[in-house]
This record gives structure tokens, sequence and C-alpha cells, in this order.
């Protein structure tokens, strides 16, 4: 999708751009439902299918739809670790294996250089040696600590030195413990089809070693705003599943996207819509010869030409990354005031060298796929923009935003409900910052408390 | 390490296409084989070139829309496996790698190794869903099924419809694809209310799309990504074979 068509305030259609021929096409209609997916993208390295991306509704936010809580985005604690440089992707190890692994790191230094030296394997160290950390500093929840707690809990390890592959970044997620206690049989018939997806990427056999991970870009929480209709600021356009900001606040459990998509999807639209479409029952067709969808269609095609004709020298990719570095450096798991101003500034710098030094082979009337990427990624960086300016406002640690300013004695997240207890929707303003609306969330039955797993 | 790299290449559908050579090093055993060829690719942009298209998207084995024909097998050289799980260290250094699309006339060419897989929706389209009102949320629990045929069920809709087991078939035939999707609802009791239909409908569009007869010899299971057994196609010959009988 490359624009929706607003007419008189409402939502009438969405040009799109076929992949195959690269054609732009017009569609109608008396209402769009938006179901596009998170952004998680923007990090270009996630959990991620590659194709995802958030440019359907950040068109949406440049035609006025409110974007909610953007700098909510969720870290997945057990994901298989970077190998190197030319990652194109995360791939994510299944949350239900933590209900029978154990995650620990070596207590002693010198085991964890030998390790990454592969001097020791990991079976060789001794249990009163093993740092299972969750298990520590969480005694009631263990290793079934909710994911933003399990990530920034890995990290704070890997920072403190104790991480146990080359690149210091993984910790070891163990199945010893359950494989003796259950036998091999029930472990094999519980994740025989994870741990074997574990081994055909790291060539390494979980039955046998631990299996090593690392926390990883999965969800986004943040979105499209919307009501309990499901319906955006601007009437007629929906927004359902990930790319919208509902269901879930700042944090979110294992296997409720999918029920996100059940409810928005089955439970919920279904009904909704009628309500609206009720009322447009005597509006004819929408024809899409009206000026609106000539304007955007033009707008696009000159995007899409400059795009093409800047002939740099890098590859899109290579902006893609650059921009993921910045994003998870500064806007991932801990996020201070002095990083995130420093993200907005080399994103802003980034975003101006892409415009000129951008290279996307090959012709727009095509099928093109650098041309598609380099669409989705100049969205990004706007995006990214907003995520970090959206991380810099709230200054409170809430679910998976964690600000370093805003911590426990012992690190744990801390929430600033007397000042932060909203929802923060920003409008689109153009070339000016955009606009901040607060939605006040009053909580009449539930008394809110500091997030405690111990 | 070190490889030749010998890419089917077209430049669309109404082109005629032809093998490229490239030769690629610095890679590392850990690289996967999509990654290697998004290497391969940054070098032919950067050389001023066309880089390769190619179909890809979790690049973990889900998605179903990698589809490579490796040296001669479909998604390469290991089992189990579809092309964004084939890791580098599967082959030799300096070895000579050929790569084409899935070959079928149901699936044709859309440029380089992108092959159009629309074929598979419309056999979808024509009966592989449940369109009959299944009540509410409590009712889909108020019948039993065994847990047998809950298993059964679930192996069959593991199905990602790949298209390996067209592409694999020296027939060109989609019976594996079918008989998963027929399978996975035959087996549940709100599948049974429009077996008859389906299985008529799916295959007698199967045959009109232009894929290939069954001659039963088993290449598919052997290439399937999700391991889907060929009991399934002696399912669905058996349910297409009482619906004719019902007729």
């Amino acid at each position: 999708m490359l624009d929706v068509i607003v007419i008189d305030g409402k939502a009438r259609g969405v040009i799109v751009r076929n992949l195959v021929n690269g054609e732009i096409e017009r569609y109608g209609a008396h209402a769009v439902v938006l179901a596009t997916g998170g952004y998680g993208n923007v990090f270009f390295l996630s959990t991620n299918a590659m194709n995802s991306n958030g440019s359907a509704v950040w068109t949406a936010y440049r035609k006025g739809a409110f974007f909610a809580n953007p700098s909510f985005t969720q870290i997945h604690p057990t994901c298989i670790p970077v190998h190197g440089d030319q990652q194109s992707k995360l791939t994510l190890m299944s949350e239900s294996l933590r209900n029978d692994g154990r995650i620990w790191v070596p207590k002693k230094m010198e085991d964890v250089m030998k390790l990454r030296k592969k001097q020791i394997k990991p079976i060789d160290i001794p249990e009163e040696d093993r740092d299972y950390y969750l298990e520590r500093r969480y005694p009631a929840y263990g290793n079934l600590v909710p994911r933003d707690v399990a990530s920034r809990a890995a990290k704070e390890r890997c920072d403190a030195g104790f991480g146990v592959n080359e690149t210091g970044l993984a910790v070891f997620l163990d199945f010893a413990t359950a494989i003796k206690r259950l036998g091999k049989h029930v472990i094999e018939e519980r994740y025989g089809n994870l741990f074997q997806m574990y081994e055909k990427i790291v060539d390494e056999n979980p039955y046998e070693t631990p299996m090593m991970i690392y926390p990883a870009i999965h969800y986004t929480m943040g979105g499209l705003w919307v009501d309990y209709n499901l319906m955006t600021n601007i009437p007629g356009l929906y927004a359902i599943g990930e790319c919208n900001f509902s269901d879930h606040g700042a944090n979110r459990l294992g296997a409720s996207a999918l029920m996100q998509g059940l409810a928005d999807g089955y439970f919920v639209l279904p009904y909704t819509i009628g309500d609206y479409l009720a009322n447009e029952i005597m509006t004819p067709k929408i024809s899409t010869d009206h000026p609106e969808f000539e304007k955007a269609e033009k707008a696009h095609k000159e995007l899409i030409n400059k795009i093409m004709s800047i002939k740099g020298k890098r590859t899109v990719d290579s902006f893609h990354k650059a921009l993921g570095i910045i994003m998870w450096d500064n806007v991932g798991m801990a996020r201070n005031a002095e990083g995130l101003k420093k993200a907005i500034e080399e994103i802003k710098a980034l975003k101006v060298e892409f415009w000129k030094d951008v290279r996307v082979p090959g012709e727009a009337n095509d099928l093109n796929q650098e041309l598609e990427k380099a669409i989705r990624l100049a969205d990004y960086f706007e995006m990214g923009e907003l995520l970090a300016r959206d991380a810099l406002n709230r200054n409170e640690s809430c679910g998976g935003h964690f600000r370093e300013e805003s911590a426990t004695e012992e690190g744990e997240a801390k929430r600033d409900d007397e000042n932060y207890a909203y929802v923060a929707a920003w409008e689109y303003k153009g070339d000016t910052e955009p606009l901040l609306h607060k939605e006040d969330l009053n909580f009449e039955f539930i008394e809110l408390k500091q997030r405690s797993y111990k | 390490m070190k490889f030749t790299l010998k890419i089917w290449r077209q430049k669309d559908a109404k082109s005629k296409g032809r093998f490229e050579t490239y030769n690629i090093d610095e890679i590392s055993a850990d690289t996967s084989f999509l990654e290697m060829i998004d290497i391969l690719n940054d070098k032919l942009i950067m050389d001023g070139k066309v880089p390769v298209a190619f179909d890809h998207d979790c690049r973990e084995g889900i998605c179903g829309m990698c589809s490579m024909h490796i040296n001669g097998r479909a998604h390469g050289p290991d089992d189990d496996i579809t092309t964004c799980q084939l890791h580098m260290r599967k082959f030799k250094d300096g070895e000579t790698i050929t790569i084409e699309p899935w070959r079928s006339a149901a699936f044709p060419i859309i440029k380089d190794l992108i092959v159009d897989r629309g074929a598979f929706d419309k056999i979808l389209q024509a009966g592989g869903y449940i369109s009959v009102n299944t009540g509410g949320v409590p009712d889909a629990n108020a019948i039993p099924i065994s847990k047998v045929d809950a298993e059964e069920a679930m192996d069959a809709a593991a199905c990602i419809g790949c298209g390996a087991c067209v592409a694999t078939c020296k027939n060109g035939s989609a019976m594996l694809f079918v008989a998963a999707r027929v399978s996975s609802l035959a087996k549940l009791p709100q599948g049974r209310v429009e077996a008859t239909r389906r299985a008529k409908a799916m295959v007698a569009k199967m045959d009109e799309l232009g894929f290939g007869g069954c001659t039963n010899t088993g290449a598919c299971e052997v290439e399937c990504p999700k391991n889907i057994s060929i009991a399934h196609i002696a399912r669905l010959n058996r349910e297409f074979l009482m619906a004719k009988i019902k007729d």
C-alpha cells in the first residue's frame, strides 16, 4: 500500500503499487481496514519476516491518524544470537522453551573466557559454578518472568562480561535438568520441532548441549490509535492486530498477538464495522477518478522517480543496517535521555545521506525488490525518529520501555504513574515536530503497584 | 568458503532465461544460503548490475515463500528444511552450486527465481476451507475430538504451501499439497460437513490448473520440508472416490 485516500475527512480507498509490474493501482472503498502488522523491522534485525514493514501505518499517520506509544517495542528474550554482520534477521526460539529450560551464565569469568575460546564445553561447568540468574534474582517466578524482565536480565549479565559466545552476547538456555527429570522423549514431544530448527541454524544439538540465546526485537505494542470499535481517529479507517496500539498496553505476553488477531479480526471488527457502514448505506461506490486519488498517485510516482534517480554509492540494506544499529544501541533495551537525543540527530543525518547516496538498480515499472525496500526504508527513518522522540518524552520505565534514569535500586523498571499514566498519541505535523495528545488512563478498580517477580 | 554459483536469470515471464555464472568468496560456514545470495546481490548492485530476484520472507521455515531448486533438489541438500534454513556448511568449499526456480508449468516464472504460485491459492479458494456456521466459542469445545485425530489433522495442517512437492514430482503433481489441505479438515467434525464437495472441487481445480497426475513415486514426501506423509494422499484418494460414488 502506498497511501490511504481521505475524502471529506473519511477514508475512501487506497492506492497500491503492483509488485509484479510496478504499476500504481487505485481502489475505492467505503471503509479501509489495515491489518498490516508491526514495525519491528525499523531495527533491521528483528524476528519479523523480512517483508514486514510499517509503511501502511506510516502513510496513515501522515494522513492524520494518530500513532500511539511508538516506543513500546517488545524485546523477546530467547532468540538465536547473531552469527555475524551478514545476519539478515533473527530467529525466534519459542517462549514455551522457558517452561522447561533453565537460563544461566558461568559464575566465574575464567570459565567464560575458556568457553569463548572453546577450551571447555558448557557441560563441563559444574552446577555450583553456574549462575542461574533468573532463579537467583526472582525466586518466585524464576525462569518464567515476563519477557522484558528476562531480556533486561540477560543484557545485564552480558554487559557485565559473562556472555558465553565469541561476541559476548549470548546466555545459555539449558534442558539438561528437564531431560533428566522427564526423559528425552517427553522433551522431544514437546519441543522436537524447535530443537530441530535450532540445530539446522546453529549446528549444535540442544539435547546434548545448552542452547545459546539472546534478546531480540520481536513485537510492537505501539501502533495506530484506535477506539473500542477499532477505528482510528480518521473515520472509516480501521486498524486491527499488531498495527494498532490496543489490547497490550506497554507489555505483551506470549501468544497474545494471536489472541489479538482473533479478538480484533473475528470477534470485534465484524460487529463494529457494520455500525459505520450502516451510515454509509446510501453512499454510492467511491470513484477512483476523484482528485484525491490523482493527487496521491502523482505524489508517489514522483517519490519513486526520485528514489530511482539518485543512483548513489550505497545499497538500501547498508542504510537499513546503519539505522538498525542506531536504533538498537540507543532505543533498545535500555534507553537514556542522552542516547535518545543522539539517536534522533543520527537518524536525521542518516536520512539526509540516504536521499543523497542510495543506489536502487533496475526499473520502477518492473518487479524490483530493491525499490520495495527503499520505499519502506524511507518511512523507517521517520518512524525511528518518532520512536526515539516518544521514548524521550516518557520519563519513566513502563513495560517494554526502560529508561535507565527511572529504575529502582535493584535495577527494576520504575513507573511514574502520577505524571505518565497516559497513552501518548502523536499527530503528524509535517516538517515541524509532531503534536502529542495525551489520553489519560483512569484505573477505577485496579490499584497501580510496582511490578515485582520476587 | 568460496563458491561458483550458476543461477537462472530471466527478465520477465515473456523473455527467455539462461544461466549466469557468479563467483563468490569469503562466505562463512554459518551463513545461510539466502544470506549468501544477499551478499552476491550487494556485489551485483555495487557493480551496476541487476540483483537476483528471489522470494523470501520469514527466513525461518514457516511462510513457504523461499523456493529454490539447489543442485537438483528442492530446497537444497538437506532434509526437512526450506531454502532459508539451509546453511553453507552443507556445501564443500569451492563447490559449484546450481540454483533454479521451481519447475512446473503451473508455476510460471515471474522473474529470475520467482515463480507465480497463485495456482495454490486458486486450489484453496475452490474448497480448502470450512464455511459452515460452527457456532460461538463454547460450541467449538463441545464436540470432543480424539487426540489421534487432532494430531493427524495438525500434522497435515503443517503444510506451508511452498510447492516443493510439485517442483520435485516428475509429473508436476500437486497431490501432496491438496491432500494435506483436505486431510487437515477432513479429520475434524466441522470439516466433515463439506468433505464431499471439498475433495471433488479441489481435485478438479488442481487438474484444471495444469498440475500432473500422481503415480505414487513418493518423491514429494522425501522433499517436503514439513515431513508430510503420502498417507494423506491415500486419504485424499479415498475422500475423492467416496465423493464420486455418492454422485
